[in-house]
């Protein structure tokens, strides 16, 4: 609550993306066998998915200065890189998810310490009817969206929404992907990245008609290359991770015009192939000094 | 009193003119009314000169000054009167707007004067009273110089008489203002006839205690005349607050389901709260989206205190966060600076920040509030809404409804739209731009949406209310809102009549931007006002106090609920002067089927932004009057224009020509009860006509090959009217179909032969003990018809074979012919038409001319002859009518209403035509509807309105007289 006028309230848009803090946690082995995954693909590299996974929390450790809460992995476990899923923060609250998959409902345990010990107001999703992966909360800086997929349900809608008061929560169903960022993310402030395919243009028509306010939009060829990850650092200004030319090369070029932000290409190949993708491995806080 | 005002040189024009009417009247305590009038004029024609009510007041108060003088040989007698004489007078001085400060300083220099100035407006009703009287009054003025206090303090008759009359005057010269024309003689009419009404019944008018709660906390009591406006207690309540950017506030009064509703300022409170205390509650009414913009800091101090307590209440959620925050301002403003020493860490506990706060809560609110320091107050408040606005649930009123599947959902209406919640989440959202229409019926509302990028149709959503009144109360908070936030600057001359209209409900007052406009022109130093401790706020919460509880998320905003029975039909009307206004109403709708109703979107036009409602009101009215006393063309659409052929003048009714319009005169007497009463009635008249129709058709069609068939009638209104003197609540609404009328006339063309029906039924309304009665003439004129074919025949001729796009044009003139009320025209009219359809050469024309209705036209041509339903009828008694219409197949070419209106009857005439297949029918209903006192001879006023129907339409008969009784009782009744 530092400045004034801007710590609670439905903060401004601008606030987006602010953060000093990142909490991550480490792949277990057992992902490449277990972990969930929509598709049967071709086998995760193990190695080249630690590979990339080092490189993304180098990044945010070291290119951007945060600091970064690494969690240890737990090969019981599977799912647990993608932290993304079991809690959602905003400004000092974070809500710990009931994820959709029951496998990954452990997963919360650890990310609960983490975030305790950040001093962060925490909201447990205790609800059995309730379900939610982080994977479908979209928060634009002004109101979140909120997938309602396989994974989440009305009812853990509602208790995000309970959750954070300040916002409006609109619910958009999700058709053919995993999660509502599947497909889409914030790529700055009031700048919503969004995939090509029809479900991905309609989840965003809907987004668009529920929204009191007109978002631009940075539609990229490819759904998977939407997901990208928005920071605002001080001192780098914006900053997006997004997925790297090798991977989807039409998708990075669109990113490469957006001139304001500083660009950070991240190859996720492997972990893509149990649905994972760039937001899906962090949760980051905006920890002011004075608390 | 002599009329010589000349040596005075403060005295301005106008008021010299009113000095010396009033001067004239006193003589002649007979008629003042006219003298009245003039005075009223006078006023009017000051006010448009000052577009503020300040200037009226300041303007008025010279002239008073004149009078005072003239008058000052009564003091003598003056002294002898009784003190509520006295009293009297300052009411009148005190209301004529929250000018506290002219007064005073007024007062200061001249007492006498100052005292007078209102009163002059008070003084030329007074010329009806006996000069002593007045003097006295006035002299009675002159001694108290506390007028304030008593401003409204008058308790007995006579008093309450010039009370009332002040009123009219105001009004009118409101209204004349907004229509900155003057049109003299009819007004005149109204004025005169509603004072002598008055003055016959002066026991009705007495003075109320009135209390309302203010925002800190505190209560506000005052007298009222017993038939004062709403808008008077406003202006009181704002002028004790010192409230000039007041048009984002309102007035609430809970209603005996504990359901909050406004106030209507342009209606009777009376009529409004019904047996219900006079307890009110000064509350936000539109939310400034952004607190910024608003001129004056006390605007936003009362800002604040309405947000503390919805937050405090819970209405307005936010999070533990931003409830600290929140909470930290409000102390930074009331408190100033953390002071350890003074703060200790109790003080917080007495003031409440959120629904349920706790230690921890508390703890936040002092952090915060240290870091606040050097923040005055009004910087604090500014904080506090700059936060407070971008809290989702800002500005949003939340009604209970369940959607089609009958889930709960709630509907919230705020400043971009409409909200659709399951529980916390919004699931849909429809902003202005987006919706075409929206409409209840019963307890369900709808709303018609634009159809989607790729789509063509326009959608119709459909959701239950609880009951007729939730429904008919979201409507007017939609309406409302719609006017508020998206109406720039309506059109003024032509939306003068429409102003009022909704068919029973329109929003009555400055839009967003015309307040902010006017919030611009304020020059004044910033006023002095106290914060109140917020504690006292919680404290009322708790102890909850009216307008101050608050139920979980709902609150419930709703205008006023009571509306005229006949609200939904109007509705329809309503809708189609919206298109009117906009010239594009063809454009929605193609389909007649649809349930005609407001038509809020797109046209920023229609709805009126007039400042008050008393001006609109009678802006209406007087455009009635000279509707059909000049029968002058009428601000229309273009279209209508050209299609006009000759202006028909409507004498007794005075129904503006072309024009349909409704007049309504709405009365809260009219409560569900009622109103389903009517519309049942209604129903079953359209359903009857409807069956006539057809059988007619079935004749013809066996004798002849083809029919056109008209049918249907729209109830309009239902209305119940106030008391005779009172117009204001006059909502005219006119349904055209241009472009429906010009596929009918093709059809027409092309089938050859048709059949016209008329009906008319004739409605009597009566208050105190409401009588209505409803005659209905129904008449097939297939013989009239081929006699008349047979001149028609000839121009239709030419007009099709001429000019084949114009043809329709005419046909339509024909038309609205008939409409006006002239049987003898209609007639001609319709012949012609049918000419041209009998015309085999012309025939061809018809596929060509349909255009928007195309699809329906088409079918109806192509497609076996189905008995037209009324597609109104439908509309109005349930959703599922239209389906089954559309089913049907039959096309409503045309519905149209004319409403006219004179001092104690209402006439409107719904004209309805329908085709199918080729047949077309046109079926014309009268519904006149008589509203007065005791006082008015109803026998003899049924029987003069049956006998003028009969004028307008000799070939008519009645068939039907429906006599309804309205008692107050009844009308309270409801769901």
């Amino acid at each position: 609550m530092a400045g004034l006028g801007m710590g609670g309230g439905g903060g401004s848009s601008s606030s987006l993306g602010r953060c000093s803090h990142a909490v991550v946690r480490a792949l277990p082995e057992s992902l490449c066998q277990h972990a969930l995954r929509r598709e049967k693909g071709t086998e995760v590299d193990f190695a080249r998915a630690e590979r990339e996974h080092q490189l993304y929390v180098g990044v945010l450790k070291g290119k951007l200065g945060l600091q970064v809460l690494e969690l240890p992995a737990d090969e019981s476990l599977p799912d647990c890189v993608f932290v993304e899923d079991v809690a959602v923060v905003c400004e000092e609250t974070a809500l710990l998810t009931r994820p959709g998959a029951p496998s990954r409902r452990k997963e919360v345990d650890a990310m609960k310490k983490a975030l305790e010990s950040l001093n962060l107001n925490i909201v447990e999703m205790t609800d059995e009817n309730a379900t939610l992966d982080g994977g479908d909360v979209l928060f634009t800086g002004r109101e979140f969206f909120v997938g309602l997929s396989k994974r989440t349900n009305q009812r853990g809608a509602e208790i995000l929404a309970d959750t954070f008061k300040d916002y409006a929560v609109s619910t958009v169903t999700v058709y053919d992907s995993l999660h509502l960022k599947s497909f889409c993310s914030m790529a700055g402030p009031n700048l919503i990245a969004i995939g090509s395919t029809e479900a991905a243009q309609k989840a965003l028509k809907t987004m668009q008609q529920m929204s009191d306010h007109r978002y631009d939009k940075l539609t990229v060829p490819d759904d998977a290359a939407a997901n990208c990850v928005y920071l605002n650092i001080p001192g780098k200004g914006h900053v997006l991770l997004h997925r790297a030319p090798e991977e989807y090369p039409e998708s990075a070029k669109v990113f490469e015009k957006l001139k304001d932000h500083m660009l950070i290409p991240i190859a996720n190949t492997e972990m893509e192939k149990v649905d994972g993708l760039l937001t899906c491995c962090s949760v980051f806080i905006n920890k002011t000094s004075e608390l | 009193m002599t009329t010589e005002v000349g040596p005075e040189t403060e005295v301005k024009k106008e008021s010299e003119q009113l000095g010396a009417d009033a001067a004239k009247e006193k003589p002649e305590e007979t008629t003042e009314s006219q003298e009245n009038i003039k005075s009223e004029k006078t006023l009017s024609e000051e006010a448009h000169g000052s577009p503020s009510s300040p200037a009226l007041a300041s303007q008025s108060s010279p002239s008073s000054q004149k009078k005072e003088k003239d008058l000052s040989e009564g003091k003598g007698i003056s002294r002898f009167i009784p003190p509520w004489l006295k009293k009297q007078k300052s009411y009148s001085l005190v209301e004529p707007k929250d000018e506290a400060k002219k007064k005073v300083v007024e007062e200061g220099q001249a007492v006498e004067k100052s005292e007078c100035q209102l009163p002059e407006e008070v003084a030329q009703p007074e010329g009806n009273l006996e000069k002593a009287t007045a003097e006295s009054q006035q002299e009675a003025k002159a001694d108290d110089k506390e007028e304030e206090k008593h401003s409204v303090s008058s308790a007995d008759t006579q008093p309450a008489k010039e009370d009332s009359k002040e009123t009219e005057v105001e009004k009118v010269s409101e209204e004349q203002e907004e229509k900155q024309k003057v049109e003299g003689k009819r007004e005149t009419k109204e004025v005169q006839t509603t004072e002598i009404k008055m003055e016959k019944a002066p026991k009705k008018i007495k003075t109320v205690q009135c209390k309302v709660m203010l925002l800190d906390g505190t209560e506000y009591s005052c007298d009222l005349e017993k038939r004062a406006k709403g808008q008077v207690l406003f202006d009181k309540v704002c002028g004790q607050l010192n409230l000039l950017e007041k048009d984002y506030f309102g007035l609430l009064f809970r209603d005996n389901s504990d359901q909050k509703n406004w106030l209507d300022s342009s209606k009777e409170i009376k009529r409004q709260i019904r047996s219900l205390p006079w307890l009110f509650t000064f509350n936000v009414k539109f939310y400034p989206p952004d607190p910024s913009q608003l001129t004056e800091d006390i605007t936003r101090y009362f800002l604040c205190l309405q947000l503390r307590q919805d937050i405090a209440s819970g209405r307005l959620p936010c999070s533990f966060v931003t409830h600290a925050l929140l909470g930290s301002y409000t102390l930074q403003a009331e408190l100033g600076d953390y002071d350890p020493e003074e703060h200790n860490n109790d003080y917080i506990s007495e003031f409440q920040f959120a629904p349920s706060q706790s230690k921890e809560m508390e703890e936040k609110v002092v952090e915060l509030h240290k870091t606040h320091r050097g923040l005055t107050p009004a910087q604090a408040d500014s904080h506090f809404l700059e936060n407070a606005k971008r809290l989702s649930m800002y500005g949003v009123d939340l009604h209970h409804a369940k959607d089609s599947e009958g889930v709960d959902i709630m509907l919230g209406v705020c400043a971009n739209g409409l909200l659709i919640y399951k529980d916390r989440l919004r699931i849909n959202r429809f902003a202005w731009p987006k919706i075409l229409k929206i409409s209840y019926k019963r307890s369900n509302f709808y709303i018609k949406v634009r159809p989607a990028e790729l789509e063509q149709f326009e959608s119709t959503i459909g959701f239950k209310l609880p009951n007729h009144r939730a429904a008919k109360r979201l409507w007017k908070v939609c309406v409302e809102h719609h006017a508020f936030y998206r109406l720039v600057s309506p059109e003024q001359p032509p939306k003068a009549k429409f102003l009022t209209l909704g068919s029973k409900f329109r929003y009555s007052g400055r839009t967003q931007a015309q307040t902010r406009q006017a919030s611009n022109l304020i020059d004044r130093p910033a006023p002095y006002f106290e914060r109140t401790s917020s504690k006292r706020v919680s404290r009322s919460l708790d102890g909850a106090p009216v307008g101050i509880t608050d139920q979980s998320l709902l609150r419930d905003f709703s205008a006023t609920t009571v509306g005229p029975a006949g609200d939904v039909v109007f509705d329809s009307e309503a809708v189609d002067q919206a298109k009117l206004k906009d010239g594009e109403r063809r454009d929605e709708d193609g389909s007649p089927t649809k349930t005609p109703q407001l038509e809020l979107t797109q046209d920023e036009k229609d709805l009126d932004k007039t400042q008050d409602d008393l001006l609109k009101h009678q802006a209406s009215i007087s455009e009635l009057k000279r509707n059909f006393m000049e029968s002058t063309p009428e601000p229309r659409p273009n279209e209508w224009e050209k299609r006009r052929i000759t202006p028909l003048s409507l004498q007794t009714q005075g129904s503006s020509h072309e024009t349909l319009n409704v007049v309504e005169e709405k009365k809260q007497a009219e409560v569900g009860i009622e109103e389903t009463v009517v519309i049942d009635e209604i129903n079953r008249g359209k359903m009857q006509a409807v069956t006539d129709a057809g059988e007619t058709r079935k004749v013809e069609h066996l004798s002849k090959k083809d029919s056109s068939s008209s049918s249907d009638s729209s109830s309009s209104s239902e209305s119940e009217d106030e008391l005779v003197g009172e117009y204001q609540p006059h909502h005219r609404v006119t349904e055209d179909i241009i472009r429906e009328e010009q596929e009918e006339n093709e059809d027409a063309k092309g089938k050859k032969e048709c059949a016209t029906k008329i009906i008319q039924s004739v409605e009597t309304l009566q208050e105190g003990s409401k009588v209505k009665v409803t005659v209905e003439h129904t008449q097939v004129t297939a013989k009239a018809l081929a006699q008349k074919n047979a001149v028609a025949i000839e121009t239709g001729e030419k007009n099709v074979m001429e000019e084949g796009k114009q043809d329709p044009r005419e046909e339509n003139e024909e038309e609205q012919l008939k409409i006006n009320g002239d049987v003898s025209h209609v007639d001609i009219d319709v012949a012609s038409q049918i000419i041209c359809c009998s015309e085999p050469p012309v025939v061809k024309t018809e596929m060509v001319t349909i255009s928007d209705a195309t699809q329906r036209t088409e079918i109806s041509t192509k497609e076996v002859p189905i008995v037209q339903t009324e597609t109104k009828t439908i509309t109005y008694e349930s959703p599922q009518f239209d389906g089954s219409a559309g089913g049907d197949a039959g096309v409503l070419l045309s519905a149209q209403t004319i409403t006219s209106e004179s001092v104690s009857t209402t006439t409107t005439t719904h004209i309805t035509k329908t085709v199918k297949g080729g047949v077309s029918e046109t079926r014309i209903e009268k519904r006149i509807v008589i509203t007065g006192d005791a006082d008015i001879d109803h026998d003899q006023a049924l029987a003069q309105a049956i006998k003028e129907a009969k004028e307008q339409h000799p070939d008519m008969s009645v068939t039907r007289v429906v006599v309804h009784k309205e008692t107050e009782l009844a009308e309270e009744g409801e769901e």
